[in-house]
């Protein structure tokens, strides 16, 4: 697997822009399904940026092309952050929400 | 399969382009760096390269972009100058072959968010002015596979299975 080319954005002081929904719960890292990334570009992205075996990065860009979405990855507000960049930075589209 | 981009035993890549294929190459960092550093919203090609992270909280959204934007446009203005410097090479490194991924997988965002590709998109119907733009896109595509491969990602015919397999169970499932 060929290393990532970008470094992810290094974290910065940001501010507080509001209350979090609900503390306890984990944000979750969407990928939405789009009409230009190869699903094999995909799998390949998923493997490389989260480590998953193949099956799984398969497993999550089939989700992604039949239901239109997967949910990726989760974690606290900068987990998700920093892991929606990284996608953004492969090209992938990726949001993060507390709720699926 | 013809093998455009080749791991070789020392670990480089070799490529094999041809001199016109490596012309049309050398159109993509250009087109690259004038969209990160001229661009900006309202082109759908630019919002497709600097997505949102938050669909439904616009202050959350702004502070993620202000963090994230300018360590963003500066790693994709690196891979497009790194396949600038190398579009003529016939050996690539690792990090080289990486960049050449970003770059042209950013190109094929452009061109297909310029094209207004969709799912549904009827590739006999692209309209006459827009096939060049569409020729170019396949041709990205096409090597993009072979970038993949090359990088350790897996080729279409792995997953074919997978997707029938998926196809016939959603089928079923009445989707």
């Amino acid at each position: 697997m060929v290393q990532a080319p970008v470094e992810a954005p290094a974290r910065t002081d940001r501010p507080d822009t509001g209350e979090e929904v609900r503390p306890d719960l984990p944000w979750v890292v969407i990928v939405w399904n789009d009409p230009v990334n190869l699903m094999t570009y995909v799998v390949m992205v998923l493997q490389e940026l989260f480590g998953y075996p193949r099956e799984k990065a398969t497993q999550l860009m089939l989700d992604v092309h039949f239901k239109g979405r997967a949910a990726v990855s989760t974690g606290t507000r900068e987990k998700a952050e920093f892991d929606v960049a990284r996608l953004h930075s492969k090209g992938l589209w990726a949001t993060m929400q507390k709720d699926v | 399969m013809l093998e455009r981009i080749k791991r070789t035993r020392d670990g480089s890549f070799r490529v094999n382009l041809s001199p016109e294929e490596r012309e049309v190459l050398a159109t993509v960092p250009p087109m690259l760096r004038s969209l990160v550093e001229s661009s900006g919203p309202g082109d759908p090609a630019y919002e497709r390269l600097f997505p949102p992270a938050y669909l439904d909280d616009v202050a959350k959204d702004q502070a993620f972009a202000e963090m994230v934007h300018d360590d963003l446009a500066e790693a994709r203005l690196a891979s497009a100058t790194v396949l600038e410097r190398t579009v003529g090479a016939d050996r690539l490194s690792e990090e080289e072959v990486g960049s050449w991924l970003a770059a042209l997988n950013d190109a094929r965002l452009v061109l297909g968010a310029r094209l207004g590709l969709s799912e549904e998109t009827d590739v006999s119907a692209v309209p006459s002015d827009q096939r060049q733009d569409y020729e170019f896109y396949r041709f990205l595509s096409y090597l993009v596979q072979h970038l993949v491969i090359a990088a350790g990602g897996p080729a279409e015919r792995e997953l074919t299975w997978d997707v029938v397999k998926r196809m016939s169970r959603e089928k079923r499932g009445g989707l």
